[in-house]
């Protein structure tokens, strides 16, 4: 198969962009996203030019670092399939093909694809978490933990934190990611005792590190490879209310550095 | 810190505020819009009820009420669109999918028009001074004949036109706003999810029809012809 492709190129954080077009050739239908660029950047390398900067670990959709908006889409025009997942079948022999780094103020651009995510980093450390007591192994039957609980838990802990959300938000919100990683916890005992410092942390957080604020597009859910549904954020919401008016945490522990970056 | 302080300069704290005061806000258009449509009832129902809320101790307390509420609205929403625009300094060359959410990324621009419409409406109906000279200016009875004034007033196309595009605009604002409350709120579940995805068109339809079915009327001569 043959593609056009228009790809953002761009040397430093501080330096300016542009798009560069790319023709590519007889790529088989069968190579994915990624192998699609690997045989992009052996060409590259081999006329002695830069290859293009991308983000990859897993190759297997769990690892998260995949970032890339391909024609408008965060991972591309599948549902629910990261970068690597999407193979070159996907798209119409001779498709002109334009792909860009995630676009936010929180998620600035390091070199071409690839842009620095540590802001979601920051929003787990603010809570993102739980203190167990190191040693022995605890006994399976210590806690238990209902059918359904799990199950609601196991949907949100999904998030493999790649920032697709905060790429297809029109605001550059990171409300689905930090939804999600509360949602997780809040369900489970194990998360109970820390349960009111950490949605209000990550919220904290999350405003601190410039992402925008969640104006009910659901664009982040419908971009999510993993699918967590924007229900999320309304519980997300309904945490940080139930924290914000009733816990003597939101009076008592002060707001973290606001503007650290 | 105080707990309120410190929940209001949060995103989900801001966001609440917009929600609380949108909600009171559509509260307060249901009952306008039933009062308006006791102009169906014939003069003497609209005029009294006009003449009721004239006289009312409150009159003025809730005028004030109703300002700082429309003062928050704006002015949060606003702020919070600020920081949603410098959330996302460079644009994409490409966006998919943009006409999806046409009434949600126009929130700003509907609300803004829809405050210039309200400016209109209080200079039109409420200070009188654009709009047809009615004369007399009094019913029978020695009230102010707001009978008269609306059917005067929308059997100028142009006025009608106008009260028509802005209701095309409500409705614009709120079917967006009325999904997004529940979600801002925290009601969103998956137990009612499908109940809130018929409700937002539903009340929209409802209370914009309520508002528009007057200048139809008086339009097609079925109020006020005789
Ligand atoms: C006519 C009376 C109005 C009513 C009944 C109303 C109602 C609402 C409601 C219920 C919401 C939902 C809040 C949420 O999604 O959490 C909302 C959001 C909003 N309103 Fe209004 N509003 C009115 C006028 C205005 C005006 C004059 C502006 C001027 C800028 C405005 C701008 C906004 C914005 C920007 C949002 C946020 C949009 C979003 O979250 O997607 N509104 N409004
Ligand atoms: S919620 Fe979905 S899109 Fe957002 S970081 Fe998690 S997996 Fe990625
Ligand atoms: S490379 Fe790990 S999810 Fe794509």
């Amino acid at each position: 198969m043959d593609f056009t492709l228009h790809i953002w190129r761009q040397h430093g954080a501080a330096e300016a962009g542009r798009f560069v077009t790319y023709p590519v050739r007889g790529i088989s239908p069968d190579l994915s996203f990624l192998e699609m660029l690997d045989v992009l950047n052996e060409e590259l390398v081999g006329r002695g030019e830069a290859p293009i900067a991308f983000d990859h670990d897993c190759r297997e959709g769990i690892c998260g670092s995949c970032a890339m908006v391909i024609n408008g889409d965060p991972h591309g025009p599948l549902p629910g399939t990261t970068t690597c997942q999407l193979y070159m079948r996907h798209f119409a022999n001779g498709a002109e093909i334009t792909v860009e780094p995630w676009r936010a103020r929180a998620f600035p651009v390091l070199r071409d694809l690839i842009v620095d995510r540590a802001a979601l980093d920051r929003v787990i450390q603010a809570g993102g978490y739980v203190s167990v007591n190191t040693g022995a192994a605890p006994d399976a039957h210590a806690l238990t933990v209902s059918k359904q609980a799990a199950d609601a838990a196991f949907e949100a802990a999904a998030c493999i934190g790649c920032g697709a959300c905060v790429a297809a938000c029109p605001n550059g919100s990171a409300m689905l990611f930090t939804a999600a990683k509360v949602v997780q916890l809040a369900m489970l005992p194990q998360g109970r005792p820390e349960r009111a410092r950490r949605v209000i942390g990550m919220v904290e957080a999350m405003d601190d590190a410039g992402f925008g604020n969640c104006t009910n597009h659901y664009a982040c859910a419908e971009a999510c490879p993993k699918q967590i549904p924007a229900r999320f954020i309304a519980r997300l919401n309904r945490e940080f209310l139930n924290a914000a008016l009733t816990s003597r945490e939101f009076v008592e522990l002060a707001r973290p550095h606001e503007h650290e970056e | 810190m105080n707990r309120l302080v410190r929940l209001f300069r949060t995103s989900i704290g801001s966001k609440l505020v917009v929600a609380a005061s949108g909600t009171l806000l559509l509260g307060f258009l249901f009952v306008h819009a039933g009062g308006n449509l006791l102009i169906l009832k014939g003069p003497d129902a609209l005029n009294g009820y006009a003449d009721w809320m004239q006289g009312h101790p409150l009159l003025w307390g809730f005028r004030l009420g109703l300002l700082a509420l429309f003062a928050v609205h704006v002015l949060t929403a606003i702020r919070l669109a600020r920081a949603n625009r410098a959330a996302r300094p460079t644009p994409y060359r490409r966006i998919a999918r943009l006409g999806a959410r046409l009434p949600g990324r126009l929130m700003v621009f509907s609300g803004l028009l829809l405050l210039a419409f309200l400016i209109f409406h209080l200079l039109h109906l409420t200070v009188r001074a654009v709009g047809p000279e009615v004369q007399p200016l009094l019913d029978g009875a020695g009230r102010v004949d707001v009978y008269g004034m609306i059917v005067a007033s929308f059997s100028e196309p142009l006025t009608a036109a106008v009260y028509l595009l802005a209701m095309g605009l409500l409705g614009l604002h709120l079917v967006h706003a009325i999904e997004g409350l529940f979600q801002t709120l925290g009601f969103n579940h998956e137990s009612y999810q499908g109940l809130i995805r018929l409700l937002a068109p539903a009340l929209t339809l409802l209370l914009v029809s309520g508002f528009a079915a007057i200048p139809l009327l008086v339009i097609s001569g079925a109020l006020g012809g005789g």
